[in-house]
């Protein structure tokens, strides 16, 4: 028995050796939609590349402030002719249909890895491929957090848009908070687009003379919410990435990307010389705490031991694979059931993908 | 331990919204004012208003006073201005097609410049507490206003009083409305306009530093949010009169917190063409005030003539 | 005290009416003239050149690498000409629309609000007739897209002409109008449920859409961009109506009194000038992005604005500028790939070559080398 034991891990260390061996130099190329320091969401996939260009035999090239116009599909065509990229990672949802779809059709050998697409066999290319994180998780422990911290029992979400996206993060984080305490509320003010530091402050402040004493938010450059939250005294719950050089004293944790992690993983497949189109790489790759691909922020000072108990307890959960965000009955916040009882989605669930409700205890209209 | 405020919360947001939101506008409107009542528009403020906001937060990051921070954002202003005014005194030249070309360029300027000040935190600008006599954190959040506040409300009525009672107002005047009657008067046009337009530029730099080192207080890409394109029909607002252009400042803040403050108590549709009702009620009241018959009172004669 | 306006336009008039009026003098070749219009141009690029070459020498980068890059990618190859034709394509629609109003005297710069609405109403035209023929859901789009854009620039020419409201203010105002309208409408009205985390508008089918020429990139657009220009040319240079807008232009009240009609002229010039973007707008759903979403307010119409004014407002030079500009937007993106410049430079070079041929504008006719008079 042992003897086959050591027999068989000869045998992998032989042939990841040979991989090793056959690894060949691949070129990865990053768009991103916005100015790559943006301290938010276009910072943590420009930080995602950083990581992954220190790896050997990886050469990446990136540009931003790509529109979502014909530009990008040059962006794309350019880093494929002229840089010889053979991966590409367009990391705005807006690029998917048509643009990558386009020029995934002319490019059949160069991969197309898009950040939050939902690929569909058939319909897609075979070249196309999507991945993205499970961030809700990390806001669900945020929920939980900023419950605990919350003597007003009000809490805030300032969110861009009323998309899909979106709304999982503001339903998961109720959810989160209503664990800790069922009658708290969660008040979400719709910006309209995804970078308006005035009006942000604005929803902000007006959410603060409302009551709310915890704050997180949706939307791309999350810093001049942590800072008003800072300014007024209260606490605040950051996204993207770790806002809380901005807020020493309110900020309690936060929802963040680690796309290092993830383009890492993909790096391995193509030296390893898989593609998409044989299957090599799955065409749609999810993960959250457990995979990696997100994380939350290190506790802050005003969080307290029973919200770090309860928030751990649920990390572990969630690390070991037990935690179902999703349970039924879960009603939406008109009083209409949208998960019967007894029905469990799991994060994979694509009906989570289409979301279009906000949860009980949410104050606002996805209207 | 604070109470909601329920609906009092919206007159409370909008009022603090007016003032916080205001100040900006009241900044690149009376620039803007002055700049007109020389006979030229400066359609590119938007590229002042970010290149101070970027130069106010840098300044004030690197030497840690907010108010060194003011300085260079005005110094800014004060050179973008310069090249404008150069620029759109040439023959031939549109100040409407210099005013583009400056947003492009201080917009450009501006983001090259102030990368590496995205992430840190630079000092801000002090805020006065008049509203310590309510106990209510709303209240005192609301009347805790910049002192560039008072200063632009200052500058508006002295701009007034400079207008109507100055000689130099007067030379401002003539070189808006008859630029050749100025000139046999012994006038430097190109004098009054270039100092006219620096000083507006000036202005609206101090509008981009309050931006970024008070409210909302950072320095981020999008922070003017297109608040210096406006401008120039927030002038016609106020009918080139600079008090006027104060409290046309103070609507366009407060409908800016009316929309997050409706939300806020539950109040939510249509925040697309909630957002652009500034825009819309300018446009109304431009319809409803002009007339095809007359100038409109205030208008500088030689405004958009290429004079 | 109301200024005349005649006194205050008189410099002008004589200037003015004299280019409107039809050629008439001696055919000799003007060798100066023609020299000073390409001494001058290649002497604005040179300057321009300089200027950001030191820029970018002083953030430590080679500035003869990065000409040599940056001409690779918009001239440089077949490839790098079709990018630079494309990105051209919708910068002539849009740059009509303040070039034609110019001709009478307005500055209109409402190019991004009339090419948003255009493509709005091509695309809910299109939705209501996508059963039918590829060719005729392309005809119906494009009317729809040019009337829609049309009467949105007409509406800003009715403002002026029947309230005396500023056209450029209105047209300004009315590009925020215009992008809520379209924000409002693929969010609640148009949307398509299936948009997810993007609100559009249903989508155009595939196969009705405009279709690249052969293997390149080059749709339709560019082919209705230079034939716009062409019409607007002959238009305004070779028509009775042309004359007319000539005449308004140079001096309302002479117009007035030789008895045009101000009105009409007025409304229809500036309905023509809005179809164009209008135009654009159907291109952008029709070969782009098959739908209505947030995407078609790309800042094409205020790229069009800066055409028209360094086109000298001469719709034909419009071809020539558009596609000089797409060639400098095309060739962005290599600074950051190639050079690793922040994103942000190349419209650092953008505004200082904006600001050189504006400049260069006051050139003309300033240098006694270049004046046939004086040989």
């Amino acid at each position: 028995m042992i003897k086959l034991r050591l027999l068989f891990t000869t045998l992998l260390a032989i042939i990841s050796l040979a991989a090793a061996a056959a690894a060949k130099d691949i070129t990865m190329g990053f768009i991103y939609v916005g100015p790559k320091d943006d301290y938010g969401y276009n910072q943590a996939h420009a930080a995602g590349k950083e990581g992954v260009s220190k790896l050997p035999g990886v050469k990446t090239v990136e540009e931003a402030q790509v529109p979502e116009t014909v530009a990008v599909q040059e962006t794309m065509r350019n880093m494929i002719e002229i840089d010889g990229a053979t991966v590409l990672f367009p990391t705005s949802f807006g690029y998917f249909d048509p643009h990558i779809l386009k020029v995934a059709k002319q490019y059949p050998k160069v991969q197309f890895l898009h950040c939050g697409g939902l690929y569909t066999p058939g319909k897609h290319p075979a070249n196309v491929g999507s991945y993205f994180g499970y961030i809700d998780e990390a806001q669900y422990i945020c929920g939980i957090v900023a419950a605990h911290t919350s003597k007003t029992g009000k809490l805030g979400f300032i969110a861009a848009k009323p998309i899909p996206q979106v709304l999982r993060n503001i339903n998961s984080f109720t959810l989160g908070a209503r664990t800790v305490k069922p009658t708290i509320t969660v008040q979400v003010i719709f910006t309209g687009d995804w970078a308006m530091p005035v009006k942000e402050a604005e929803s902000a402040n007006s959410l603060i003379d409302q009551g709310v004493d915890v704050l997180t938010c949706h939307v791309d450059s999350p810093k001049v919410i942590v800072q008003t939250a800072e300014k007024r005294g209260i606490y605040s719950c950051g996204y993207h990435a770790n806002q809380s050089s901005v807020a020493p004293k309110g900020y309690l944790t936060g929802a963040e990307w680690d796309w290092t992690s993830v383009y890492s993983m993909y790096a391995k497949l193509l030296q390893e010389g898989k593609k998409l189109n044989d299957g090599g790489i799955p065409h749609l790759v999810r993960g959250g705490i457990k995979e990696g691909f997100v994380k939350v922020s290190p506790y802050g000072p005003a969080v307290s031991d029973a919200a770090k108990k309860d928030a751990d307890a649920a990390l572990a959960q969630f690390k070991n694979g037990t935690m179902v965000i999703y349970k039924g009955e879960i009603k939406d916040n008109t009083g209409k059931v949208v998960i019967p009882a007894g029905t469990e989605l799991k994060q994979q669930d694509p009906v989570l993908e289409q979301m279009n409700y906000l949860v009980e205890g949410v104050v606002g209209s996805v209207k | 331990m604070s109470a909601s405020l329920g609906f009092w919360e919206i007159p409370i947001a909008v009022l603090a919204g007016a003032i916080r939101g205001g100040t900006p506008f009241l900044f690149v409107s009376t620039g803007e004012c002055l700049t007109e009542k020389s006979g030229k528009i400066n359609l590119g403020l938007e590229g002042v208003l970010l290149m101070g906001a970027m130069s106010a937060y840098a300044i004030s990051y690197k030497t840690g006073s907010p108010w060194c921070g003011l300085l260079a954002a005005g110094g800014a202003g004060l050179i973008l201005g310069f090249i404008h005014a150069w620029l759109s005194q040439q023959p031939k030249v549109n100040d409407i097609a210099a005013g583009i070309a400056m947003i492009i360029f201080g917009s450009g300027l501006a983001f090259f410049l102030g990368k590496p000040y995205i992430q840190p935190l630079a000092p801000q600008l002090p805020g006065l507490n008049l509203g310590g006599w309510s106990s209510i954190p709303a209240i005192q959040s609301a009347l805790k206003i910049c002192p560039l506040f008072f200063v632009g409300v200052a500058i508006a009525f002295a701009m007034n009083w400079f207008f109507r009672s100055t000689r130099w107002g007067l030379f401002v005047r003539a070189v808006g409305d008859k630029p050749d009657a100025a000139r046999a008067m012994g006038i430097s046009v190109w004098g009054v306009r270039t100092l006219s337009i620096m000083a507006g530029s000036c202005l609206a730099g101090f509008g981009g530093a309050y931006l970024s080192l008070f409210y909302p207080g950072s320095w981020t890409e999008r922070v003017s949010g297109g608040q210096g394109m406006i401008a120039v029909a927030l002038v016609i607002f106020g009918r080139w009169n600079p008090v006027q252009c104060l409290w046309a400042s103070l609507l366009f803040g407060g409908a800016q917190a009316l929309g997050p403050a409706l939300q806020s108590i539950g109040v939510s549709s249509y925040y697309y063409l909630f957002n652009a009702s500034p825009y819309i009620l300018t446009l109304l009241v431009m319809i409803a005030t002009c007339s095809d018959k007359k100038q409109l009172a205030g208008q500088p004669g030689a405004l958009g003539t290429g004079l | 005290m109301e200024p005349d306006a005649a006194e205050t336009f008189a410099p002008e008039i004589a200037a003015v009416t004299m280019a409107a009026s039809p050629p008439s003098r001696r055919r000799t070749f003007r060798w100066r003239s023609k020299l000073e219009a390409v001494v001058i141009p290649v002497g604005v690029i040179l300057v321009s050149m300089i200027l950001f070459g030191v820029f970018v020498a002083l953030q430590g980068a080679d500035p003869i690498a990065v000409f040599a890059s940056m001409k690779k990618a918009s001239f440089g190859t077949w490839f790098s000409i079709q990018n630079t034709l494309v990105r051209a394509a919708p910068l002539m629609l849009c740059a009509l629309c303040t070039a034609i109003p110019l001709r009478l005297g307005l500055v209109v710069i409402g190019n991004e609000g009339a090419l948003v609405i255009g493509g709005l109403c091509a695309t809910a035209a299109g939705l209501q007739c996508q059963n039918a023929s590829a060719s005729t859901v392309h005809i119906v789009m494009a009317a729809t897209g040019m009337l829609g854009g049309g009467l949105w620039i007409m509406l800003v020419g009715i403002l002026k002409q029947y309230r005396g409201v500023n056209e450029t203010i209105s047209s300004l105002l009315m590009n925020y109008v215009a992008i809520a309208v379209l924000n409002q409408a693929v969010n609640t009205w148009m949307k398509d449920p299936d948009s997810l985390n993007k609100p559009s508008s249903y989508p155009i089918p595939d196969e009705k859409m405009l279709q690249p020429f052969g293997d390149t990139q080059i749709h339709w657009g560019l082919v209705f961009g230079i034939i716009y220009c062409f019409c607007a040319w002959f238009l305004i240079h070779k028509t009775t109506f042309g004359f007319q807008v000539r005449t308004i232009g140079a001096n309302i009240r002479v117009a007035r009194l030789a008895g045009l009609a101000v009105g009409p002229v007025t409304l229809i010039t500036c309905f023509l000038a809005g179809a164009a973007p209008g135009l654009a707008g159907m291109v952008e759903v029709a070969a782009i992005h098959g739908r209505a979403n947030e995407s078609l307010n790309a800042w094409y119409g205020y790229t069009g604005i800066l055409v028209a004014f360094l086109a000298r407002q001469n719709a034909l030079a419009c071809i020539f500028v558009s596609v000089i500009l797409g060639g400098l937007l095309a060739s962005g993106g290599i600074l950051q790939r190639a050079h690793h410049l922040p994103d942000a430079t190349i419209v650092v070079f953008q505004g200082i070559v904006f600001l050189t041929i504006l400049f260069s504008e006051s050139l003309y006719g300033r240098f006694k080398f270049f004046r046939e008079d004086t040989a």
